[in-house]
């Protein structure tokens, strides 16, 4: 069995007969001078200017790509170093949005919720000069996480449509627009992230809907990704099959796979990145211990179908934990391929139904 | 003749310049929330804020003036989370909602903490104790948000909230309403038999105050057996959301009646769009208008929500909003 669109990433020097393609959810801890970099920035009294900014900016996507590819990460991204917020950092860029200040999400954490006050348009790309950027910065293939129309929409104050499910279809065919420029650039790996879904799981109709938008004239070979986290899976799985994406990019090692099961019946028909390491605990795992939970990936799908991540963006972990995760995490890959190629590895695969075709 | 009486849930959010302060002194993490026995310059930051708050509220004439509950780190949580009796945990999704509070796991026999009569004492001083309105989780509802390793049973665990409930009430200072928050009553409506208890439990918390007693739910209708029951505790007034659901809510108050006083929710406590107090006066006159014959003694007009959703600024505009269409109100009515 073949998966082509995964393959298009294999390494050419790749060793192992078996590919478990390792790569991020897309966040990474910030390096501690960016952050003073932007303190500066935003001091009026500094002189250090717009120039200064981008070049601390590009610095931190370039040290942050060798990163990746340090740890071995088979698909990289710049840790999204040039992004502050999900939300904010594309609302900043849609037309239609503004910004009333900041909302509590819980205790003493906010963030500056936006509000959609007129028809959002699309103006100025978005991403196309990060991803560029990051292109020409490494050799390997670069993923672009993309957060979601619905997330932008729920996430949002919404002023100015009818009702959340309208904002979600504009807002979808504006990520459109952003993916057809970004593959005119080069792009082939796109995921789009989608973690207010959880948070409603009983709208899994309009994110559907929102996917067939985004995808529209898109070429088949192009990778598309989905990624929910933290959420009662049982209440999207398996309507999400039905989703025009070859990917999905599910948060289950903070869980400590409980709801693994969900996925076994019916048949898991797209490829799975599982979460392998935990985002929320800043201790890292064993090789072994990783090497355990991407058998659980097994008995889910095939290798040919399993993607090797962790289960969310890293960014909240101490920079080195972050690192020694992704580092583990490729060797668990490499040392499960091997097994896999020694016929060493025996996962029964759960509960399949006969498949449509 | 109808009294109109512009309030809020209250629940707001901070100044921005108290999230500020108020994260750098004490953190973001889980065990850096509120347990009750804050040091001195948390309180000070607090006293601060709930100063601008009552100030908003008088500047905007509001017709009653909360405390703002800005210590309530756990939204409607908060009563059990500053309990001894009480563990918080985990991280736990608030309804429906981008929002988390601290489970709070209720390990040993609840008692009353006093936590919140010593905010509305704070409030008084403030106020001179004009106009002051109270806010509770409604007894359902904070069973809901809570777990119980104590009591082992649903119908005594809800009696133990409603009497910790009652005994927080019966330490306030005095105040001329009391609201009751009871979401859960629409977002986990209680099942059968449950929903009576709920009410008696309501009217248990009801009846340890002389004050008007407003059970407000939201984010939608009430179920018509849940409703029915409610009216039979011993309240002044049901809060209906008019934002979240027009029909259903317009349908129990005509099949069933309602309360000589109601509470309509008509401005949107979480969305940044501000209404016309024009438009919340014409609502107001469609909700009578419904009804036909019904007139209510008072009609609080409110937020549906807690407001601490919003940014400042636009939960201030808010504010602003409801005192003046309570006051166009009061006009066309006379």
């Amino acid at each position: 069995m073949t998966n082509e669109n995964k393959d298009q990433f294999r390494p050419a020097d790749h060793e192992n007969d078996h590919f478990l393609l390792t790569t991020v959810v897309g966040s990474y801890p910030k390096p501690k001078w960016l952050n003073r970099a932007k303190d500066r920035f935003e001091d009026e009294d500094s002189d250090f200017d717009e120039d200064n900014w981008q070049e601390a900016k590009d610095d931190a996507a370039r040290l942050i790509t060798a990163e990746h590819e340090r740890a071995g990460l088979d698909v990289v991204v710049d840790g999204e170093m040039r992004r502050n917020e999900m939300v904010e950092f594309f609302a900043d860029r849609i037309e239609g949005y503004e910004f009333n200040g900041p909302v509590k999400v819980w205790g003493h954490n906010y963030f500056d919720k936006p509000s959609v006050v007129s028809e959002v348009e699309y103006d100025d790309s978005w991403l196309v000069d990060e991803y560029e950027f990051t292109a020409d910065a490494t050799d390997r293939p670069v993923k672009v996480p993309i957060t979601g129309p619905y997330t932008l929409a729920n996430w949002s104050f919404n002023e100015a449509y009818e009702d959340d499910d309208e904002l979600t279809l504009e807002l979808a065919d504006l990520v459109n627009e952003e993916i057809e420029k970004l593959v005119d650039a080069g792009a082939r790996y796109i995921q789009i992230d989608e973690p207010a879904l959880a948070t409603t799981p009983d709208d899994h109709a309009i994110v559907g809907e929102a996917l067939e938008h985004i995808v529209a004239d898109i070429p088949e070979e192009v990778r598309i990704g989905l990624h929910v986290c933290y959420g009662d899976y049982s209440r999207i799985y398996p309507e999400i099959l039905e989703f025009p994406v070859d990917e999905f990019d599910l948060e289950l090692a903070n869980g400590d796979y409980e709801q693994l099961d969900v996925f076994k019946d019916p048949e898991f028909s797209k490829d799975l990145a599982l979460g392998v390491t935990d985002a929320h605990v800043a201790e890292v795992e064993s090789v072994e211990q990783i090497e355990e939970n991407i058998l659980k990936g097994l008995e889910v799908v095939p290798p040919e179908q399993l993607v090797v991540s962790p289960d969310c963006g890293v960014k909240l972990l101490p920079r080195d934990v972050a690192y020694g995760k992704m580092a583990n995490m490729v060797q668990a890959a490499r040392n499960v391929e091997e097994d896999l190629d020694a016929g060493d590895i025996d996962v029964e695969r759960g509960a399949p139904t006969p498949a449509d075709d | 003749m109808t009294e109109y009486v512009s309030t809020t849930p209250g629940l707001y959010p901070l100044p921005d310049w108290a999230k500020d302060d108020l994260s750098d002194l004490k953190g973001h993490q889980k065990h850096d929330l509120i347990s009750g026995d804050e040091g001195e310059e948390i309180t000070a930051a607090y006293e601060e804020a709930r100063e601008e708050v009552i100030g908003v509220q008088t500047e905007a004439g509001l017709d009653r003036i909360v405390e703002g509950q800005l210590r309530w780190d756990d939204m409607l949580a908060h009563p059990l989370a500053v309990a001894d009796a009480v563990e918080t945990r985990g991280i736990v999704r608030y309804y429906d909602n981008n929002n988390f509070y601290r489970e709070p796991v209720v390990t040993d026999d609840l008692e009353p903490t006093g936590d919140v009569a010593a905010e509305l004492e704070a409030a008084t001083q403030l106020t001179g104790g004009e106009d002051l309105q109270a806010v509770l989780p409604g007894p359902y509802s904070l069973f809901d948000l809570a777990t119980d390793e104590q009591y082992g049973d649903d119908a005594d665990f809800l009696a133990a909230i409603a009497d910790f409930l009652a005994g927080e009430v019966e330490a306030f200072p005095a105040v001329e309403t009391l609201f009751l928050l009871e979401p859960s009553l629409v977002e986990s409506a209680p099942a059968d038999g449950l929903d009576e208890r709920a009410s008696e439990a309501i009217d248990r918390v009801a009846s340890a105050t002389d004050a008007e007693v407003v059970v407000q739910p939201y984010w939608g209708a009430l179920e018509e057996k849940v409703y029915a029951h409610l009216l039979d505790a011993d309240i002044d007034a049901v809060g209906f959301d008019f934002v979240a659901n027009q029909d259903d809510n317009v349908y129990n108050l005509q099949e069933y009646g309602a309360t000589d006083d109601v509470a309509l929710g008509l401005a949107d406590g979480q969305n940044t769009l501000v209404e016309d107090p024009e438009a919340i006066r014409d609502r107001v006159e469609w909700v009578e208008g419904q009804l036909g014959v019904t007139d209510f003694e008072t009609v609080y007009l409110t937020t549906n929500t807690e407001t601490f959703y919003l940014p400042y600024a636009k939960y201030v505009e808010k504010l602003e909003v409801l005192a003046e269409a309570a006051d166009l109100a009061e006009v066309t009515a006379a």
